[in-house]
């Protein structure tokens, strides 16, 4: 039998703000073990929570830029449950009234565009983080408190790979409002995913099951795919699924049996007795309103309009925030916007990935990767000394026009240099000449090359093409 | 509402995390029980287009401002922790596979 499958996601963001969002302790990423605790982190008694004013801030700022209704009325509950990462026995989080509901955004998949729905995100703290062991458990509260925005998806996806693009987007436009680093490898952004199968046609949803353990966003797209088609076997083997937790595992691909539920959590939410309401009027919200920056659709759309983009370009340059002010920067220097294009998705992006870098981990400036491209583009130095220049302004930075003089890398266009080098070729390959005059297109580029290590890399490839056919014409 | 049973008084006793004894379990059904209906009395009271109040005070967005201040010492923060390890407070192992 067919299936449909539905997916549903929760994401899980940390704010980056400077204390926790409920006492002071910094909220920093990577501090030594047990240094960033407060009495009220530790749940000691007698201690009172008291908000932090930025997480309603970039709570609004985010619910705002995922098009949410917000709550002009919100509040905090308490949700009960035991567990080691959290001394207090009760994690602060909001219940009814989150901070935004109803949201959406657009992903686009093939030449499709669809609207995910966004059901709530609200404010919660995170808890502390656990290392298990066999014979004990070790636990760092460095995390717990840590302000946390969980954003909960309507079922709206229908496949692992719209899964793939709603978190992409939703990564994108987290970053751009500047509220959260969203790293997942840093877990500033987390991901639970639910997924249930129907045969098509059905309106009632199957049973579901939760994958957890999605440490990447392709985990969560291989994870899908994998449950998608572990329900299909069971349920065409005549078997029923069970609402469980499933982890998925990196090494096998597959997704193992964590716990099986049993009815719903009991978590007897009831409104936090220690903090009041939050009540947002017009004013607070509209000053969020204008500290929302232009979010990546709308960048997408100008790049294709105002520099003439590819779609394609345009959507890759704007999935970061760093990268496409970077693109503007470079563009804005005076450099051509598809040349700029090619070399950040193409060389920056590979140098990046290879190194395991960000962008501003690098000396690459707008100004440097700029001023190269308007050497290419003024026929000062070929794309591929263009690639020595490129390492040595990624790693050491400076200018291109100075590296380029310095390192003696103009491109070589002075014809009779370039004929003497052609003729010492010709002369020594009579083989390749003979080749080429029988027929074999091959022996020109076999030329081509040896020339252009004569030179280093330096000739200008396009006189080389010319004079080493008008030569060869006459042998 | 109907009466407080004695499968409810084991869930909660469960949940708290409280090991209770049959006979315990007795008593405090009758003992809830009572609690219970004594509070379900607030029910007789019309509460159409009241809205649910959630706090008594007068008060709205009390806030602080982001300002981060150091961390306890984590010697400081160890003298309440019965076993440690590297830093790190050490419990009972939590995951048995």
């Amino acid at each position: 039998m067919n299936y449909e499958t539905v997916i549903g996601l929760e994401v899980h963001v940390e704010l980056k703000t400077k204390s926790k969002i409920f006492s002071p302790s910094p909220n920093q990423f990577g501090s030594e073990p047990n240094t960033n605790t407060s009495v009220i982190d530790l749940g000691y008694p007698g201690v009172l929570p008291v908000v932090n004013k930025e997480v309603v801030n970039y709570g609004m700022r985010a619910a705002l830029a995922l098009n949410m209704h917000i709550n002009k009325q919100t509040k905090f509950d308490r949700k009960n449950y035991f567990y080691p990462d959290n001394p207090k026995a009760y994690q602060i989080s909001q219940f009814d009234k989150p901070i935004g509901e109803h949201g959406w955004i657009e992903i686009e998949v093939g030449e499709e565009k669809k609207r995910i729905g966004i059901t709530r995100i609200h404010m919660e703290e995170d808890a502390g983080k656990l290392f298990h062991g066999k014979n004990s458990s070790l636990i760092d509260f460095n995390r717990q408190g840590t302000p946390l925005l969980e954003i909960v998806s309507e079922p709206d996806m229908r496949t692992p790979e719209e899964a793939y693009a709603y978190l992409e987007k939703l990564k994108a436009i987290i970053q751009y409002t500047g509220v959260s680093d969203v790293r997942m490898e840093e877990g500033s952004l987390r991901c639970d995913a639910n997924i249930s199968i129907r045969p098509y046609g059905q309106k009632e949803f199957g049973v579901k099951t939760e994958l957890k353990n999605l440490n990447s966003f392709s985990f969560v797209r291989k994870g899908l795919e994998y449950e998608e088609q572990r329900q299909a076997a069971v349920l065409n083997a005549g078997g029923e699924i069970k609402q469980e937790t499933r982890r998925f595992d990196e090494k096998t691909g597959k997704t193992i049996l964590m716990r099986v539920k049993e009815g719903t959590d009991d978590y007897r939410y009831f409104p936090e007795p220690d903090l009041v309401d939050i009540v947002i009027d017009d004013e607070w919200l509209e000053r969020e309103k204008a500290l929302i920056p232009e979010l990546p659709d709308a960048r997408k759309e100008r790049y294709v309009s105002e520099f003439g983009l590819p779609a394609y370009d345009a959507h890759v340059l704007t999935l970061s925030k760093e990268t496409a002010d970077f693109f503007e920067a470079t563009v804005a220097t005076g450099a051509d916007a598809k040349l700029s294009s090619n070399w950040l998705m193409g060389e920056v992006s590979a140098y990046l990935n290879a190194e395991q870098k960000e962008l501003s981990e690098t000396a690459l400036t707008p100004e440097g990767l700029g001023g190269m491209i308007k050497l290419i583009s003024a026929g000062t130095i070929s794309s591929k000394i263009a690639k020595k220049v490129f390492k040595e302004l990624v790693t050491n930075g400076g200018n291109a026009e100075k590296i380029v003089k310095e390192k003696g890398l103009v491109q070589i266009s002075d014809e009779g240099a370039l004929l003497k080098m052609v003729t010492e070729v010709l002369d020594n390959n009579a083989q390749s000449i003979e080749d080429f005059k029988n027929g074999k297109d091959r022996a020109i580029g076999y030329l081509v090359g040896q020339i252009m290590k004569a030179s280093r890399g330096q000739a200008n490839p396009q006189l080389v093409n010319k004079l080493l056919l008008q030569e060869i014409q006459k042998r | 509402m109907e009466k407080l049973s004695k499968e409810q008084v084991k869930h909660v006793a469960n949940l708290a995390r409280l090991a209770i004894t049959e006979e315990e379990a007795e008593k405090f059904t009758a003992q809830l029980g009572a609690i219970t209906d004594f509070a379900e009395q607030l029910n007789e009271l019309d509460t159409t287009n009241v809205e649910p109040t959630t706090h008594v005070l007068p008060l709205v967005n009390v806030l602080r401002e982001d300002v981060a201040v150091k961390g306890l010492d984590r010697e400081v923060m160890m003298k309440n922790v019965k076993d440690q390890q590297d830093g790190l407070v050490k419990v009972p192992p939590i995951i048995t596979e």
